[in-house]
């Protein structure tokens, strides 16, 4: 039982699930941001910008993210020198950060774009007699009804993306799948009970939360 | 359908004059953008081209990156298989109609879908030899176990989604007849749920020929392990190798995704020819409800990623 009592394990646990909410938090604020601009590009009246948007969701979503964690840190900071913090653990912090930005963003802008989809073409048409420019018409009229058709889509993309933050560990950061490695390897006559911990915590956060992004939609869902 | 010519009017003189010079100014911005990238490469010396030129020997190719590539396949396309029975065995276990099947087989689900893929395969990989007595698992079936058990996870609720979508008229003659609940499910409802779950399952198979890339966590020899950190090691060309590599999976997964899209319009094709040659009503718009929402269902699992 001194898996359970020993104050160093509970440090190792919570550190590693503030990195990943901390992961989880900036990620999303990023790939959401990211992918409201390419969900405007992918739907503007420049070809130059639908091609933008569309080249970038066709490159992030198909890579795997793996992979993007690995250049950010071996390609962007190892080879090629950019360095988001004098801090080792913050700088892979800010690398991973930028992957799981970069990567989700495709995601999110998928989902704001057929959010679009599901906005009667009345209401743009009216917007348009009006005489709302483009960028009026997305602003006011079509990306606020989107909104309340994303919910669940976006819900799904952030749960997935507080699942992939995990992935960071690659590059070094102490979130919690190292955090678990380092506590089998220590306890091996425990094994499953660090798993249960680990894993249930996920999903004592994420089960619920899936759920209240389906009442959310429910519930803000646009009768139509 | 395509809201996108509907957000802004056709351009008139204005308007186009207005596009081009916002056309000339994003394409400068973007070539600004390349050039940059370009200077910075340049800078760091990677386009020097002794690290390119590996790609150039088939040394390169057939001791790393086609090694890598099968491994990737084979361990995608076995999870595949196996999260296919997976998936099929728990939704029937959730759809039961006895509680003590379905509840744990939901719990099962959820659970599975909830957890990071990486915990899985860590705690198989370091954990299951000190439970097992002490046999290691191979990276390969580390990977595909966690593969199978969250993937298994995700089909068996878009499975259930289309079991439920299958009009429930079929159910109800099938029982009609004199069919046992297990002939209506393995002969009516699953045959038609997997039709219409087929593009979803193909776009699974993205998600998960991208997952095993976790492989190389474990030091599983699949395509980034050998064509990115073996041979970057190698050759200590990271950067290019990595290009590379992802070049070949943002390859494959297109293939998998127009693959996908194509049998996902056959499929609703085929609803709206359905509708025509039946002369009944209620049905066919029902089964064209159906594949319509097995289109929206494939939108719904990519984000799965």
């Amino acid at each position: 039982m001194d898996l359970l009592s020993d104050p160093d394990n509970l440090d190792l646990y919570l550190t590693g699930f503030s990195w990943i909410l901390r992961l989880t938090g900036a990620g999303a604020l990023g790939a959401l941001v990211l992918g409201v601009i390419l969900a405007g590009f992918r739907v503007s009246p420049i070809p130059v910008l639908r091609g933008f948007g569309a080249a970038w969701v066709n490159t992030f979503r198909n890579t795997p993210l793996t992979l993007i964690v690995f250049f950010c840190y071996f390609g962007l900071y190892s080879t090629l020198g950019l360095e988001l913090s004098e801090e080792i653990d913050l700088n892979n912090f800010w690398l991973g950060v930028v992957g799981l930005a970069v990567y989700t963003s495709s995601f999110v802008c998928e989902a704001i774009r057929s959010g679009i989809n599901t906005v009667s073409a009345g209401q743009s048409e009216a917007a348009r007699a009006l005489g709302l420019s483009f960028f009026q018409v997305l602003r006011m009229i079509v990306l606020p009804q989107a909104a309340r058709a994303v919910i669940a889509p976006l819900g799904s993309v952030f749960i997935a993306l507080a699942k992939n933050a995990t992935i960071v560990g690659t590059i070094g950061l102490a979130e919690s799948s190292n955090a678990m490695k380092t506590l089998i390897n220590d306890n091996g006559s425990q094994v499953i009970l660090i798993f249960v911990i680990f894993a249930g915590t996920f999903a004592a956060f994420l089960i619920p939360t899936g759920y209240l992004f389906g009442w959310l939609a429910n519930r803000l869902a646009v009768k139509r | 359908m395509s809201t996108d010519a509907v957000l802004y009017d056709h351009p008139g003189p204005r308007a186009k004059t207005r596009n081009m010079i916002l056309t000339v100014v994003f394409g400068l911005g973007l070539l600004a953008l390349f050039y940059w990238i370009y200077l910075k490469f340049d800078e760091k010396g990677q386009w020097a081209p002794e690290l390119w030129k590996p790609f150039l020997e088939s040394n390169t190719w057939v001791n790393f990156i086609i090694p890598g590539l099968i491994q990737t396949l084979s361990a995608a396309l076995v999870a595949m298989v196996l999260s296919l029975t997976f998936g099929i065995v728990f939704a029937v276990g959730r759809l039961s109609d006895h509680w003590w099947v379905r509840v744990p087989a939901g719990a099962v689900v959820e659970f599975f879908r909830a957890v990071p893929l990486l915990l899985m395969i860590f705690f198989i990989f370091y954990g299951l030899p000190y439970i097992n007595g002490g046999v290691p698992v191979s990276a390969f079936w580390s990977v595909v176990i966690g593969l199978t058990l969250y993937n298994g996870s995700v089909l068996a609720e878009a499975f259930r989604a289309g079991v439920r979508s299958v009009p429930r008229g079929q159910g109800e003659a099938a029982y009609g007849i004199g069919m046992r609940k297990n002939q209506v499910m393995r002969h009516i409802l699953i045959p038609q749920a997997a039709r219409a779950m087929l593009p979803v399952i193909l776009s699974q198979l993205v998600v998960l020929v991208k997952d095993t890339a976790l492989g190389y966590i474990v030091a599983f020899p699949e395509l980034m392990q050998r064509g990115v950190n073996d041979l970057g090691a190698n050759r200590a060309n990271v950067v290019a190798a990595a290009i590379v590599v992802a070049a070949i999976y943002i390859a494959v997964n297109s293939l998998l995704t127009s693959l996908a899209n194509f049998v996902d319009r056959r499929s609703s094709r085929r609803g709206i020819r359905m509708q025509r040659t039946a002369p009944t009503e209620s049905l066919p718009a029902q089964a064209l409800d159906a594949s319509f929402s097995a289109a929206d269902g494939v939108a719904g699992a990519r984000n799965q990623a």
